[in-house]
């Protein structure tokens, strides 16, 4: 169920530091700012895994964020399409502000934030049906009158697979290879037309080459899509990102657990050149991690 | 059908941010999925729902007799239905004497099946054992019943019957046991129910002895133990409880079937002997040798004896699965 | 493996002598009881198909399937075709109304319950209610609905569905453990609805698994005689109402035609056991294709 998270507090919060209403407060924001985060804090449980994030994602930039595992990354992306409501337990702090609006404000429907903003996985992660139910899966859903065939070749070409495909569309999905079952998810997520695509180390599973062609993919989706990537390979961040967020670990002293942090955020360059905390130096260096 | 509010997909390429407001209109959809949820809550509340309806229907329809007979309902074993007289308990000892003694016949061979098919055989004939097993359990209990009471029951009396009863039924402790000559009788329900119990009690146990760690068998072969002593050391061990679990369980589905010991257990009421090779008679085999021509107390004495049936299933049962539930949170590590 | 390991104890056994032997001998008993009881399974399964075949094969005429029983029990005449209608029909309804609940049922549990207090106790209570006894449930729907409605075929009906519901819910609920988690959460990423997401994700995921354990719940189903006994009664003719009069089924007709002392009947009730074996190893046989067919399609 997606109603697990509760959201009395952030609400007084909200209204208690900023009296005007959340839609009076949408033509003031900055057209190209997707995801205005606001001090996010998540928590499973009573356990804090991340606390105190703010950053601001750009339209049609790719956004990296590094860091060592355990460091909060994916679960600050998981924010950004709510799929950390489906964690039993799973608690958010703060404010997610998608172009003014607070994703976590009360009278938002968890699903219809999805339908926007589409997320690729770890593991490529297909359904067991043809190629093209996959793609045409998430226009179904959604009721489209638009033609089918047209979205699905759409999508397609779009990701880079229509060559590869097109000739056994009705063919498993199962049958693809790594790289290309994790393109087709990627066609999947573009044919929702979502404004946002989240990656959640999406080449974890792949090998180099299927690895350069989702990167080559990235960036000429970038024209049309603002893509949050989340990595544990630094090349991959200095690679294909245009800003960068250096989340870490941080021990509590009072309990024996770990609550993420962002370190730093700035544009990639910056990060990888010249950090403005030792402790994102120290990681891309190499001397942490 | 189309659901939230958003027309997709009209304009190919990239939706803009531009209408983010809209995400603060309701939607319909989160209805349709607390009632999809309700639903299926109510599908799943069937289940207690008819447990609650079988134990109350069926006590009010038997409370007639039970309030006639009172406890002698449970102490007596005179059963007679034209005075009036209804004491189970004969029924009783005849449902648990042939329910033990299929579990005799039935656990060492279950128990070897299991062995055999994970342990011992060779791959290629595994899949053939496990078909054999499954169209064992297939071959519905009436058929099991035509079988043993015009094949196998004339055959038993007088052929092995009558000579073990010759040969030993005079002596001490074992003619106790080995005595009678009736082809129906506890002993043929017995093996008719063994031959019923044994495919479950067989895939139960292979279930348990799959979860027995590879590295455990390792060890034992590591330390230079045969076959049969790393099966003693680190599979029966292992696997005990759940065993024991399916047995029990091949227990509570002996003491339920009915029509195939109906026709081989002889029909006899009011009998409690140590004699294997007599007739007798079991709850289930009265009940539905006698209810159709039962009415009044007599109808209501035998829905008392599904009532004792019943419970007895059920305590067997929870107990079963109380152990199979211990053992698989061992099994798990928790 | 086990290869080696015969060498290895053998070449040992040279060395050390008589204690070895034992362990040798035990060791070979114990493999004779495990392949001994292999066989000792097979006997009663080969006799029982053996005699139902030979003595079953010679009733199975057109007739046979085709006419009413016949009004005199010990004469060699007549069919058995209201019995085999009698047994579709009766299963079929009991399906009809046993799948659709097991499966939501099983929904609840794994999509909605998980491990929660509530889908806990449903999921014990099916359990414990896969082991009440076929004739209790008999007993259960003649109190319920026999005593006020009278003998019908929805009669026989309910209490068959009463026993496939646990059996469909634990199996079902297995099968949607065996899908991905994955594929539920790319469904959701993509703005699909829960429910929708079990119904057009989950559930055709799991599919052939869930079409398999219904097939065994129905084979099952088909051949039990004791719920059917209190309930449908014994009609002579074909009767298609669910809900008006008699009806008779072909477990109810061996169990009748067995205990009669004429040869016409035991033939006839042969012929009834050889139809009812037929139809539940074509159910059984189905099933294991089914779910073979799944498995492969997962390996791939």
């Amino acid at each position: 169920m997606t109603e697990g998270i509760t959201r009395e507090e952030t609400s007084e919060l909200m209204t208690g530091s900023a009296p005007e209403s959340t839609e009076a407060a949408i033509p003031a924001v900055d057209p190209a700012t997707v995801f205005d985060v606001r001090d996010l804090d998540v928590f499973y449980g009573n356990f804090r895994a991340v606390r105190d994030v703010n950053l601001e994602i750009r339209q049609r930039e790719i956004t990296a964020f590094i860091g060592p595992s355990g460091c909060g990354k994916s679960t600050v992306l998981r924010c950004f399409d709510r799929m950390n409501d489906l964690i039993e337990g799973a608690r958010v702090e703060g404010q997610v502000l998608y172009h003014g609006v607070d994703l976590y404000d009360p009278r938002i429907d968890p699903v219809e934030v999805r339908k926007r903003i589409g997320m690729v996985f770890q593991k490529p992660n297909p359904f067991p049906k043809s190629i093209y139910d996959n793609i045409a899966f998430g226009p179904r859903i959604a009721g489209t009158r638009a033609n089918l065939d047209d979205i699905v070749e759409h999508a397609l070409r779009r990701s880079a697979l229509w060559d590869e495909v097109k000739d056994r569309l009705k063919k498993s999905a199962m049958g693809l290879s790594g790289g290309q079952q994790q393109r087709l998810c990627i066609a999947r997520a573009i044919a929702v037309e979502p404004e946002v695509i989240l990656m959640d180390e999406p080449c974890s599973a792949l090998d180099p080459i299927a690895t350069a062609r989702i990167e080559d993919l990235m960036q000429e989706l970038k024209s049309e899509y603002t893509i949050i990537i989340v990595t544990h390979n630094m090349q991959q961040a200095a690679r294909v990102s245009d800003r960068t967020a250096f989340f870490t670990t941080e021990v509590n002293p009072d309990s024996d657990t770990r609550t993420g942090r962002l370190v730093e955020f700035a544009t990639t360059q910056k990060i990888f050149s010249a950090p403005d905390d030792e402790r994102t130096e120290n990681y891309i260096t190499g001397r942490f991690g | 059908m189309a659901i939230g509010h958003t027309e997709l997909g009209v304009t190919p390429g990239a939706r803009s941010g531009g209408d983010a407001a809209s995400l603060l209109e309701a939607t319909s959809g989160r209805r349709a999925d607390r009632v999809f949820r309700s639903v299926a809550l109510l599908a799943g509340l069937f289940v207690l729902a008819i447990l609650g309806l079988i134990a109350t229907s069926t006590t009010r329809e038997a409370w007639p007799a039970f309030r006639s007979e009172g406890l002698s309902f449970l102490t007596s074993s005179t059963w007679i239905p034209a005075e009036g007289k209804f004491g189970a308990l004969a029924f009783i000892y005849g449902t648990v004497l042939s329910s033990v003694l299929a579990l005799l016949l039935a656990v060492p061979v279950s128990l070897g099946i299991a062995l055999y098919a994970n342990e011992a055989a060779p791959s290629r004939i595994r899949r053939p054992i496990i078909y054999v097993m499954d169209l064992l359990a297939a071959i519905p209990s009436v058929v099991y019943g035509l079988w043993g009471f015009i094949v196998l029951a004339p055959f038993l009396g007088p052929s092995v019957y009558a000579p073990i009863n010759d040969a030993v039924g005079g002596w001490p402790v074992i003619g106790w046991f080995l005595n009678g000559s009736s082809g129906r009788s506890f002993m043929t329900a017995g093996i008719i129910l063994a031959i019923m119990i044994t495919p479950i009690v067989t895939s139960l146990s292979r279930e348990v002895i799959a979860t027995v760690p590879q590295a455990q068998r390792e060890a034992a072969y590591g330390m230079g133990a045969t076959r049969w002593e790393m099966i003693r050391l680190a599979v029966l061990p292992w696997g005990r409880g759940g065993i024991v679990g399916a047995v029990m369980l091949g227990l509570g589905r002996a003491m339920g079937e009915t029509i195939a010991v109906a026709l081989v257990i002889g029909s006899q009421p009011g009998q409690i002997t140590t004699h294997l090779f007599e007739a007798g008679d079991s709850m289930a085999a009265v009940i539905v040798n006698q209810f159709g021509e039962a009415s009044g107390n007599h109808r209501a004495a035998l829905v008392g004896l599904g009532v004792v049936l019943f419970l007895v299933t059920i305590i067997v049962n929870v107990s079963a699965r109380a152990i199979v539930a211990r053992f698989d949170r061992r099994a798990q590590g928790i | 493996m086990n290869e080696l390991l015969v060498h290895f104890d053998a070449g040992e056994a040279l060395l050390r002598g008589t204690t070895k032997r034992s362990r040798r001998v035990r060791n070979r008993l114990a493999s004779i009881w495990m392949a001994g009881s292999v066989l000792v399974a097979i006997v009663p399964l080969a006799l029982v198909i053996g005699y139902v075949v030979v003595k079953g094969i010679g009733q199975l005429t057109p007739d046979w399937f085709t006419k009413d029983l016949p009004a005199v029990t010990r004469k060699a005449s007549g069919g058995m075709g209201p019995a085999i209608v009698g047994t579709l029909l009766i299963t079929g309804v009991a399906a009809a109304m046993a799948v659709p609940l097991g499966v939501l049922g099983a929904i609840y549990l794994h999509e909605y319950g998980g491990r929660g207090r509530l889908a806990r106790l449903i999921r014990f209570m099916a359990d414990v209610m896969t082991g009440v006894p076929s004739i209790v449930m008999g007993l259960f729907v003649y109190t319920v609905w026999t005593i006020s409605h009278g003998l019908s075929a929805f009669g026989g009906a309910l209490a068959l569905a009463c026993l496939m519901l646990p059996i469909i819910i634990r199996t079902t609920e297995e099968m949607l453990r065996l899908v991905p988690d994955e594929l539920r959460q790319a469904s959701y990423a993509l703005g699909n609805r829960k429910w929708r997401t079990i119904i057009t994700v989950v559930l055709p995921a799991a599919f052939g698994g869930i079409t398999s354990g219904v097939m065994l719940a129905v084979a099952r189903a088909a051949g039990e005689t004791a719920p059917l006994v209190f309930t449908i009664g014994a009609a002579r003719n074909l009767n298609l109402s669910i809900f008006n009069g008699p009806t008779t089924a072909l477990s109810v007709q061996i169990f009748g035609n067995a205990q009669t002392p004429f040869e016409a009947a035991q033939a006839r009730a042969w012929g009834a056991a050889l139809t009812l074996v037929a139809l539940v190893f074509i159910l059984t046989i189905l099933a294991r294709v089914v779910s073979a067919r799944v498995a492969r399609r997962h390996n791939a």
